[in-house]
């Protein structure tokens, strides 16, 4: 059996047994169900969707992976700038985030040309964008809604088009299996999320930072990250790292993973909403589910090329 | 085409525009006191931009998509040969002539054909796009003198979320951001209720239905 084959029928393993134990639950539960319980058949139902489209995109390749992703961050910028200040004279560079940055930095990636995907946004876009906004006139907030537009496309677009980037590392003894590294970053990562969620449920005290979030204790913290890493060990058969370069790579994305679902929940605090959006039921938006890809896909990544390439 | 239901063109381009509106501002509808489906309806939005109506229909389901139809201005949508035909063929628009010193036709007799011929109506209460920092317009006799003369039809009031900042007045091209459109529940004209308190009473409704100041929805 092939190394994909075995990835997905472990997913589907996973899933069939949460459907199963919720399913269960669900039966043995007072009616009308209870709003965790909701939640958690919506999350699982939603999981399905997800995995099935990623899967379908991983057959399709390269290409596919990409396309996937490029959706992710049209999704995610859209989110995001939803919820930020725009005036009337942002509009042509608000349009020139989705129709030029979007396409140009995932045909950067496609045509594996590292030395401008790496600086596209942060050197050319990051300037080109408050000189367009600047000659629009408007100088009011002007600080203010340029800050919001360049974090917004480091965050849903530069951020997420490292996972697609994965693919493109010449690792040596990795040739053609690049799409085996992405799908060990995202089984990781968001395997943590879960992880620290069912950890954070069960013995869940006390609050890492009651502020921002109630719901992120340091039980599901250090409880989510360490099972997440022994995951990642336990996954290294899908990359060219030994299990303790896995299982510490993992632990690395995890905890990269929980800041970028801190912040994420800073700026959703800061803005008074509860989700990003209403894209995925009972997750809320695409930003909701990738927040913790956003921080850890980048340093993943270059942490992978200066280590092993 | 019978004037009750949809030509073909119009349930494909109406199906193409859906598909479009959701594409670009993934919009949803929230049911937060009426149902998707009911009897015949006026619904009446606030208006800032040309999209609001396709918001709208993208919102209803296919079969009371099919037989709803928006009240626009003639003036501006029979202005030229192409916002002739989109008004006329790919859309479905009752067309009302606004200005009443040169009109030929009754704006309400026109409104009330349509309703008789049991079109839903997706209705502007404020009369144009509103361009101004004010959430809501004050809203003109039309929606009472409707619900005066049709007192069996629903008057469903909607709040379209974020429209104007993805397709302002005089832009080509959308802007992608979230949009919603929240239907809030249907408002009866009381027995010897006043034009006036009743207009108020509506507005006051559809603006109960925007999300509050400080982003909580």
């Amino acid at each position: 059996m092939s190394d994909d084959t075995r990835l997905f029928l472990g997913l589907v393993s996973v899933l069939v047994i949460a459907s199963l134990v919720a399913g269960v639950l669900s039966w043995r539960s007072e009616k009308p169900l209870p709003a965790t319980l909701e939640n958690l058949n919506a999350r699982i139902k939603a999981w399905w969707i997800m995995v099935a489209g990623i899967s379908v995109a991983f057959l399709f390749g390269t290409g596919g992976v990409i396309l996937l992703f490029a959706f992710v961050s049209f999704a995610a910028l859209r989110e995001y700038v939803t919820l930020t200040n725009t005036r009337h004279a942002d509009r042509w560079t608000l349009l020139g985030m989705f129709l030029i940055i979007v396409p140009v930095q995932y045909y950067l990636i496609w045509i594996d040309w590292y030395g401008l995907y790496s600086i596209f946004i942060p050197v050319y876009c990051f300037l080109a964008m408050p000189a367009l906004t600047a000659m629009r006139g408007d100088t009011s907030r002007f600080l203010e809604r340029v800050s919001e537009q360049q974090w917004g496309i480091m965050l849903s677009v530069y951020c997420i088009s490292h996972v697609p980037a994965l693919v493109t590392l010449p690792i040596p003894g990795n040739e053609g299996r690049g799409l085996l590294l992405i799908a060990f970053l995202i089984a990781t990562v968001q395997g943590s999320d879960v992880l620290q969620y069912i950890f954070g449920k069960l013995f869940g005290r006390h609050k890492v930072a009651p502020s921002i979030s109630p719901s992120k204790t340091w039980e599901g913290l250090v409880g989510g990250i360490a099972s997440a890493s022994l995951l990642g060990a336990g996954l290294y058969w899908l990359t060219p790292f030994s299990p303790f370069e896995a299982g510490g790579l993992a632990a690395l994305a995890c905890i990269m993973g929980f800041f970028g679902g801190l912040v994420a929940s800073a700026i959703k605090r800061d803005r008074g909403v509860k989700d990003w959006g209403h894209m995925i039921e009972g997750h809320g938006g695409m930003l909701d589910r990738a927040d913790s890809l956003v921080f850890a896909a980048p340093v993943f990544f270059h942490i992978v090329r200066y280590a092993w390439t | 085409m019978s004037a009750n239901g949809a030509s073909l063109l119009q349930t494909v381009s109406g199906a193409v525009l859906a598909g479009l509106s959701r594409a670009v501002t993934g919009v949803r509808p929230i049911w937060a006191g009426s149902a998707p489906y009911g009897r015949q309806r006026i619904y009446f939005a606030n208006h800032a931009s040309h999209g609001d109506f396709i918001l709208v229909s993208t919102c209803l389901p296919f079969a009371e998509r099919r037989r709803t139809a928006a009240v626009a201005g003639a003036d501006y949508w029979n202005a030229g040969p192409i916002r002739r035909f989109i008004s006329g063929r790919m859309l479905r628009t009752v067309l009302v002539e606004r200005n009443w010193v040169e009109r030929t036709a009754d704006p309400m007799q026109v409104m009330l054909a349509a309703l008789d011929a049991g079109q839903s109506l997706i209705f502007f209460p404020e009369g144009t796009r509103n361009m101004t920092e004010e959430p809501l317009l004050r809203f003109r006799s039309g929606l009472y003198n409707l619900a005066a003369l049709r007192p069996d039809v629903e008057l469903v009031p909607c709040w379209i979320e974020n429209m104007s900042r993805v397709l302002p007045k005089g832009a080509l091209l959308p802007v992608p951001l979230l949009c919603r459109v929240v239907f809030g529940a249907p408002l009866v004209l009381q027995a010897g209720e006043e034009r006036k308190a009743f207009l108020e009473r509506a507005r006051a409704a559809l603006l109960a239905l925007a999300p509050r100041k400080d982003g909580t929805r």
